[in-house]
């Protein structure tokens, strides 16, 4: 049984031949706001308050998508909305207010909304002063082709998909396809009367198709995801979901327990990001986190998961392209939270920071988040492994435990037995019973990193002892 | 509505049982004292304006949905504030069906020009749907009406001063504080006005106005090894601020607290098969995930397979009258007009009127959940020609889509409590409140965990246990269900935060229940160390 590896890009003639979005000459709502615009709107504002401080954020934002099952679009959207909010200080007393109504009337009701509230507000012994001019790393993550997407050329893409799947499923017969769309345009903006200004646009585009076998025995699925449309391959994530789909059809079950698991890039970018979370200094610092030290203080400088392991956030690598800075205008740099296994940084807020003596972060995965360390595609990972589980992607993960950052979830869209090296056979899917950070004190192997979507750059890995718990019916 | 007699019937004997066996909430609001307000003008003017674009440009059907949400949320930590805010949201959405197919713009711009070019942009989208079409969308028929309606309140949350509501949280927290080992608390309160105008090119037009409360409160106590949380359930409601005064948080802080401290030296359960009492605190969520999501139409067809499932009630044909869900005990409503529930509207986004209707009934499966859109596909099975009404979106810039409506496990003949259930137990785990939830995506395998967990030995409690999480499947968890609580041990849970769909949106939805004992499941330990 061969491995549907990966799609590559189509030819980039997919492109849209009008550009609307990056024109004044938008279609629906205002065009995206400049950082001129947005200097000026947020100046406007800054002068409505007569605070003591003030901070203005500006998230205008233009969305369009295409949903489709059965062989047919069920919906399609298109969205534009700019959102203000505004954070009002008195001393030490804070609020904020937010409104998408952006006339002059309107925003000095906002103003003097925040205001009230502020002064209403208790006291906030944590409060730290707003920030002053900063300085940002120039990041461009924002692609033309992403951001000008129109339903046409949506609804091309949306057709390939589905041809490339019902070719692709026709050893299976008359295979179901649904799917998702989404191609988003975001300007965001910061200003403070302390003077500072920041401003940053993004896109992002991502697509997904699920195929079901009409036996109701197999189900596949496949994503791409990028800041660029380009980038994303809409006839090879069809054919790489019916591929799965026809692959995994009569799924035979084992019994659950300890196995090893080869997770591909998109089931790591499921779990990963869950460590992240738990990365919060304040909460190592009070004892209640996995990474507190016991009897107090946190594990920084431990080595905290196999040696080989970096996992870092970094706005300005080309393959995150994240936002520079965080709500309150904070630069957001390149952070390595784990080096080769040890734990280096946590994620210190402003005020936390201060009062342990560390340099500010942001949160921890406002500059994207990258799991790097190996270089062997998936299907090595699969050669390299006598007898083991393949995972296609996690579903319904929660957390179990904050002591040991333990999840559950389910396999979901094609699970695979491994022998000697090659995929044997379809099983059965499983609930599973597993910690992010304990797994990575198991690694057998860890794959080449790949952009799995927009900021996220995650390997395959495979994993020793990975605890399945329970055989799940679904297919 | 426009119904056949036999759908009359149907409707009528469903509703007429279920309402012998509806219980009320033990929370009785008082009259309401709030009015429900009128549509603006400005906006049936641009309403008009915009359905009048998409008409003449081609679309068949158009409605819009001018909303304007705001919400106000209070955070407090310890004896601190964590955060003030409110929010606006204002603007317009316009639906339309062009041969057949749906389009869907929605903008801020809430001008006459603003408002055209939504619907024109809705038009085209309509139109481009159709390189890629196999099934028209075919409506249910549905009398237009007008109207306005308002969750009955006594006091709107909102013109509640900012300093009540932080006095209320902080005077909490100190409560808590107060109880040896417990370190860290934190409360809430999440408020929404919602008030939503819905015009159709039918001749509906209905102003709704929906308010809703969310209160929180966690506490975590600490030893030097170990950490242990608490999470009080506070029931989200479509009350007013009446409801969260009678929820009287200053003097029940001390109680929560305790039982986080309790938890530290409680015993970690020992794995295996137990009878499982579960508290409605805790069921309410098991009912969402295997019933309620179980039981949406666009689930058993296919429309949500990329994303949240699909469903093991399918195919509708091989289900309907013929599904074993449950024991005979076991009925439950679907129902969007009950008494201080998230759920609970006149009309959905649709303009259909407010439902109740039994989805499993003795036991067996009856129907499912369903939109205007849905109807055809299973009328022929159910008899049903009316929409359920169960079409919603979560703000004006979000397409409606089949949303569920508050479902509830109706109570039991004999009117026996969760004491009653416990002394007729000789080998059991209790739980209480939620924990960790995870269902599979055919809504088969779930494992749930909870708050507070307790030891049964011969019809007593005899200890606290920790660590503990239940795993079953749908199917054979309703079967093992054996007693259930009566009328007066009924409560009802609920969550602003059910999500489906793409773009993912949020849903408000409530669950009533009475306690209930499950035969024979399995419990796991859920501490791990490597």
């Amino acid at each position: 049984m061969r491995h549907p590896s990966t799609p590559a890009p189509e030819n980039p003639r997919t492109q849209a031949p009008e550009n609307p979005r990056t024109r004044d000459a938008s279609s629906i709502g205002a065009p995206l706001l400049s950082r001129d615009d947005a200097r000026a709107l947020t100046a406007r504002v800054l002068a409505f308050s007569a605070a003591d401080q003030t901070r203005v954020t500006v998230q205008s934002r233009w969305s369009g998508n295409t949903r489709f099952a059965d062989g047919s679009i069920t919906t399609s959207g298109g969205t534009a909305d700019t959102t203000l909010t505004v954070w009002v200080t008195f001393g030490r007393r804070r609020a904020s207010s937010s409104t998408n109504v952006l006339d002059d009337a309107s925003l000095k009701r906002t103003v003097d909304l925040a205001s009230r509230l502020a002064r209403l507000a208790p006291e906030d012994p944590e409060l730290m002063p707003e920030l002053g001019p900063q300085t940002y790393t120039t990041v461009d993550a924002f692609v033309a082709a992403t951001a000008d997407l129109d339903a046409e050329t949506r609804a091309a893409a949306v057709e390939r998909a589905v041809r490339a799947a019902t070719e692709a499923g026709k050893p299976a017969g008359a295979i179901f396809t649904a799917g998702f769309l989404e191609a988003n345009a975001v300007a965001v903006a910061v200003a403070t009367s302390n003077g500072l200004f920041a401003y940053h646009r993004s896109t992002e585009a991502d697509f997904s198709v699920t195929s079901r076998t009409p036996d109701g025995t197999g189900s596949g699925w496949a994503h791409g995801g990028s800041r660029d449309w380009d980038a994303v391959n809409a006839a090879g994530i069809g054919r790489m979901a019916a591929q799965k789909a026809v692959a995994s059809r009569n799924p035979q079950a084992i019994a659950p327990g300890l196995y090893t698991a080869v997770l591909e890039p998109q089931a790591v970018t499921d779990l990963i990001p869950l460590l992240a979370g738990a990365l919060n200094a304040r909460n190592a610092d009070e004892g209640r986190s996995a990474f507190s030290k016991p009897g107090g203080g946190t594990r920084i400088g431990e080595r905290v998961v196999d040696e080989r392991v970096t996992l870092y956030s970094d706005p300005a690598d080309p393959a995150l392209r994240g936002q520079p800075f965080d709500a309150e205008g904070l630069p957001v740099g390149r952070v390595v939270w784990i080096e080769k296994g040890i734990l280096r940084n946590l994620a210190y807020s402003r005020f936390w920071a201060q009062k342990q003596g560390k340099q500010p972060t942001g949160p921890p995965q406002a500059g994207g988040l990258a799991l790097t360390g190996g270089t062997k595609s998936t299907e090595q990972l699969i050669a390299d492994c006598a007898r083991g589980v393949l995972v296609t992607h996690f579903f319904y993960i929660r957390a179990l435990d904050q002591r040991t950052v333990l999840q559950t979830g389910l396999t979901r869209d094609g699970a695979f037995l491994i022998e000697e090296g090659r995929v044997t056979r379809a099983l059965k899917n499983f609930r599973w019973n597993e910690s992010p950070l304990l797994m990575l004190n198991r690694l057998e192997d860890i794959g080449r990193p790949e952009q799995t979507a927009a900021g996220r750059l995650m390997p395959a890995l495979r994993v020793r002892d990975f605890n399945f718990t329970s055989l799940s019916d679904a297919v | 509505m426009i119904s056949s007699r036999r759908d009359f019937i149907k409707t009528t004997a469903a509703t007429a049982a279920a309402l012998a066996a509806g219980p009320g909430l033990r929370f009785e609001p008082a009259a309401q004292a709030v009015t429900a307000p009128g549509a603006d003008p400005l906006v049936l003017e641009l309403a008009a304006e915009a359905l009048d674009a998409a008409r003449s440009t081609g679309a068949s059907y158009a409605d819009v949905r001018v909303g304007r949400y705001r919400r106000q949320s209070v955070g407090t930590r310890e004896r601190q504030i964590t955060g003030v805010s409110d929010s606006e949201s204002y603007g317009i959405g316009v639906r339309t069906l062009v041969n057949g197919c749906w389009g869907f713009a929605a903008t801020s711009v809430m001008s006459r020009p603003g408002v055209r070019q939504a619907a024109l942009e809705a038009v085209s989208l309509s139109k481009a749907a159709r390189a890629v079409q196999k099934r028209r969308v075919e409506l249910a028929p549905v009398m237009p009406v007008a109207g306005t309606w308002m969750t009955p309140v006594r006091r709107d949350p909102l013109d509640v001063p900012i300093d009540d509501m932080v006095a209320l949280l902080l005077a909490a927290n100190e409560a808590a504080l107060k109880v040896k080992n417990v370190r860290f608390v934190s409360s809430g309160l999440a408020l929404l006005r919602e008030v939503k105008t819905l015009v159709t090119s039918e001749g509906t037009s209905v102003t709704q106005t929906m308010i809703r409360v969310g209160p929180s409160f966690s506490c975590t106590a600490t030893s030097g090894s170990d950490f242990q949380t608490y999470e009080a359930e506070l029931a989200p409601r479509g009350l007013g601020w009446e409801y969260v005064e009678s929820l009287d948080l200053p003097g029940n802080a001390e109680r929560w607290a305790s039982i986080a401290a309790e938890k530290l030296t409680a015993k970690s359960v020992e794995a295996g098969q137990y009878d499982l009492i579960l508290e409605p605190t805790n069921l309410w969520l098991t009912i969402h995930e295997s019933i309620g999501h179980a039981t949406e139409l666009d689930r058993a067809i296919g429309d949500e397979a990329n994303y949240a499932g699909t469903s093991f009630v399918a195919p509708p044909e091989k289900m309907l009258g013929q599904l074993r869900y449950g024991p005979a005990i076991m009925n439950v409503q679907a129902d969007r007009t009950q008494e201080g529930s998230l759920s609970r509207v006149a009309w959905d986004d649709e303009g259909v009127p407010a439902d109740r209707w039994l989805l499993v009934e003795r036991g067996i499966f009856r129907d499912y959940q369903t939109t205007r859109e849905q109807v055809a596909r299973i009328r022929k099975l159910t008899g049903v020609t009316r929409s359920h009404g169960c079409s919603f979106a979560e703000s004006w810039n979000a397409v409606q889509f089949q949303r569920m409506p508050n479902v509830s496990l109706l109570p039991g003949a004999a009117d026996i409590g969760v004491a009653d259930i416990v002394a007729d137990t000789s080998r059991g785990v209790l739980i209480r409140n939620r924990g960790s939830w995870s269902i599979d995506h055919q809504r088969y395998n779930f494992q749930f965990s909870g708050q507070a967990f307790y030891e049964v030995r011969n019809g007593k409690i005899v200890g606290m246990l920790k660590d503990v999480a239940y795993q079953s499947s749908t199917p054979v968890f309703w079967n093992s269900m054996d007693l259930i609580g009566g009328r007066s041990s009924y409560w009802m849970g609920g969550a602003f935060n059910d999500g489906k769909g793409e773009p993912s949106q949020s849903n408000s939805v409530s669950h009533g229940c009475v306690p209930a004992r499950f035969r024979n499941v399995t419990i796991l330990n859920t501490a791990r160390s490597a």
